[in-house]
């Protein structure tokens, strides 16, 4: 879980925080309601997590309420990991 | 031909009254026979509460059916609609409401705190129209968006004038303030018609409206399907956002016509898993607002290769006014962002050096642009009034503050800008207005925001200093923007010195600044 966290806050910091130290951003900084993250970056950041874990996120995965903490998004990506592989998604039909 | 673009929806609603207008996100579709009754009632609504001609009604919705009758409705009733970014913080929409002294509001539940009301000036609002529940009883007096629409009755008669206000559009102004640019019937028609001419719609179009309404790109999304009895898909904020969602979405409904800004496409072309879905339907792709990387515009072409595409080329004060047609295979060795082309019939165009001397060769100069559907004026600003037009031979020539050159075969290629203001995912920005922003954090004490070339489009970074003591995080800053300003205006970068370099005279040394920014990784 820590690896997780890191490693995704490694990847905010590198691509969107270039030159902020590890310790101002929290498990619980806000990232999209704060503006820290727009709609891009958390594609981008999608795209990061789906390469990096193995897991396939859709958009209710990646909606702010889930998706808005270092700690609620690697929540998620543990969750994921301890699925079945086939488990189809929501598809995102809203 | 028409002189207001309600006869648009008032023919459409004759000759089309059960085919489908708009088709909300919801899955909602209004006929055109809902659309025109449901305008005509709000109109007279706000008629009944005193709205009418000269008059201004703020629109603080998210995208849908609602925000297309109350244009309408508004326009009936004799006003002019100003569309309020829904996602904005607050402070802004409340400023443009401000600036503009609206009579009347049409608002979200959500987004109530937006009414200059609540700030104590604006207690002579002759209407508050309430969309959604609200949770809380309210000090003021609001009637819901349901209500206003529900009564019956026969449409109002109202003197309708080709040169009334249809809308004011706010964009982002070099002072700290968002500007309002007035446009009146008569610049949308010409503008409208002139896309008829080009585009050739039918009813059997299905037209996209991704932009949000507070952008330009709104008024080609909503008035063109609207006056030939097309279909307008609207397009939610956050579908808007999702890529994987919108390809789907432009697949499952068979859009014909489909126009945002390049970022939107290039973000379509990199997350919306395209070779997935039969588009096959879509004629015509066009967009606006930034240049369009070569190298994404071509693989967008070879994944999609049926439609025509078009680079359309204008500031919100003149709509689009030069375009051009991108050919129908773009060279691999091509890396230089296509024109922006040749002027549209209804418009002209003319190229003038600083001295104000006509170019008529190949050197650069300034853009300018004379025709109908160049806008009156900006809301209450004299000086930039006057700095805005030329009057040349009894013309009235807008200057758009590009710099432009002609290509004997391409027409008009961009060059740049000479002031401080940038295009970023087809938003202008002026960086004096970040600047502002910045100043109000209590511990810089310097600010000077410029813009960089980037991959992909142009990156913003702000350069700052502070009042001793501790300076703020970098995330500390992000936030602090986010509080007071549109995201795509939030810096990418923020780099904090000890002090700011400055020129011989004692100004910030924004060239220098340019050259760190550049080199930034």
């Amino acid at each position: 879980m820590n690896e997780i966290r890191e490693a995704i806050r490694q990847f905010i910091l590198a691509t969107y925080l270039p030159g902020e130290s590890a310790e101002n951003l929290g498990d619980r900084t806000p990232l999209v309601t704060s503006g820290l993250l727009d709609s891009l970056a958390v594609l981008e950041l999608t795209s990061f997590i789906q390469k990096r874990f193995g897991v396939e996120l859709d958009v209710y995965d990646t909606s702010a309420e889930r998706f808005n903490t270092i700690e609620e998004i690697a929540g998620g990506i543990v969750r994921k990991q301890g699925q079945v592989p086939s488990h189809p998604g929501g598809g995102g039909a809203s | 031909m028409a002189q207001h673009l309600a006869e648009y929806l008032e023919a459409s609603a004759d000759k089309y009254r059960d085919r489908p207008a708009v088709v909300d996100p919801t899955g909602h579709t209004a006929t055109y026979g809902d659309l025109n009754r449901e305008a005509d009632a709000l109109a007279r609504f706000l008629a009944g509460r005193g709205v009418g001609p000269g008059d201004r009604v703020g629109v603080v919705l998210p995208k849908g059916l609602r925000a297309v009758v109350s244009f309408f409705g508004i326009m009936k009733a004799g006003a002019a609609y100003v569309p309020v970014d829904f996602t904005a913080p607050v402070e802004r929409g409340r400023q443009i409401l401000t600036d503009c002294g609206v009579q009347s509001v049409i608002v979200d539940a959500r987004c109530l705190d937006v009414l200059p009301h609540a700030s104590g000036s604006g207690s002579d609002l002759r209407a508050v129209i309430v969309a959604g529940a609200t949770s809380e009883p309210l000090a003021i007096s609001t009637t819901s968006f349901e209500d206003a629409i529900r009564e019956g009755g026969q449409p109002i008669r109202r003197t309708r004038s080709a040169n009334d206000l249809a809308y004011i559009l706010y964009t982002s102004g070099s002072t700290g303030v968002p500007k309002g640019v007035m446009l009146t019937h008569a610049n949308a028609l010409s503008f409208v018609d002139w896309c008829s001419s080009i585009f050739l719609p039918s009813e059997e179009d299905r037209f996209s409206s991704h932009a949000p309404f507070h952008f330009d790109l709104s008024i080609l999304d909503i008035y063109l399907p609207i006056k030939h009895g097309a279909a307008l898909y609207v397009i939610s904020e956050d579908l808007g956002k999702n890529p994987k969602d919108l390809a789907r979405f432009i697949a499952a409904n068979q859009l014909t016509v489909w126009y945002s800004t390049p970022s939107i496409l290039t973000l379509l072309l990199q997350f919306g898993d395209l070779e997935r879905h039969d588009v096959s339907r879509l004629r015509i792709v066009l967009f606006a607002g930034e240049v369009f990387p070569v190298k994404h515009l071509r693989a967008l072409q070879r994944l999609w290769p049926k439609p025509v595409y078009y680079n359309l080329y204008g500031p919100t004060e003149t709509n689009v006014c030069t375009f051009a047609r991108i050919p129908a295979h773009i060279p691999d060795d091509r890396d230089a962002p296509y024109p922006i082309g040749f002027a549209c019939s209804h418009c002209a165009a003319l190229i003038l050096d600083a001295d104000g001397r006509e170019i008529t060769g190949d050197e650069e100069g300034l853009l300018y642009i004379s025709g109908p559907s160049v806008f009156s004026g900006y809301w209450n600003r004299p000086v930039e009034n006057a700095a805005a037009f030329l009057d040349r031979d009894g013309v009235r020539w807008y200057n758009t503050g590009d710099v432009v050159r002609r290509d004997a075969n391409d027409g008009f290629i961009y060059v740049g800008r000479k002031d401080r203001m940038v295009k970023r995912r087809g938003y202008r920005i002026e960086l004096g207005e970040i600047e502002r922003a910045l100043y109000l954090h209590p511990s810089l004490r310097e600010a000077a925001v410029v813009a960089a070339p980037d991959v992909d489009g142009t990156k913003i970074v702000a350069f700052l200093s502070c009042h001793g003591g501790k300076p703020p995080s970098i995330v500390d800053l992000k936030m602090f923007c986010g509080t007071a300003l549109p995201g795509y205006m939030i810096p990418d970068r923020f780099v904090i010195e000890d002090r700011l370099p400055r020129t011989s005279t004692d100004k910030v040394d924004y060239q220098a600044l340019k050259g760190r920014a550049h080199s930034l990784r």
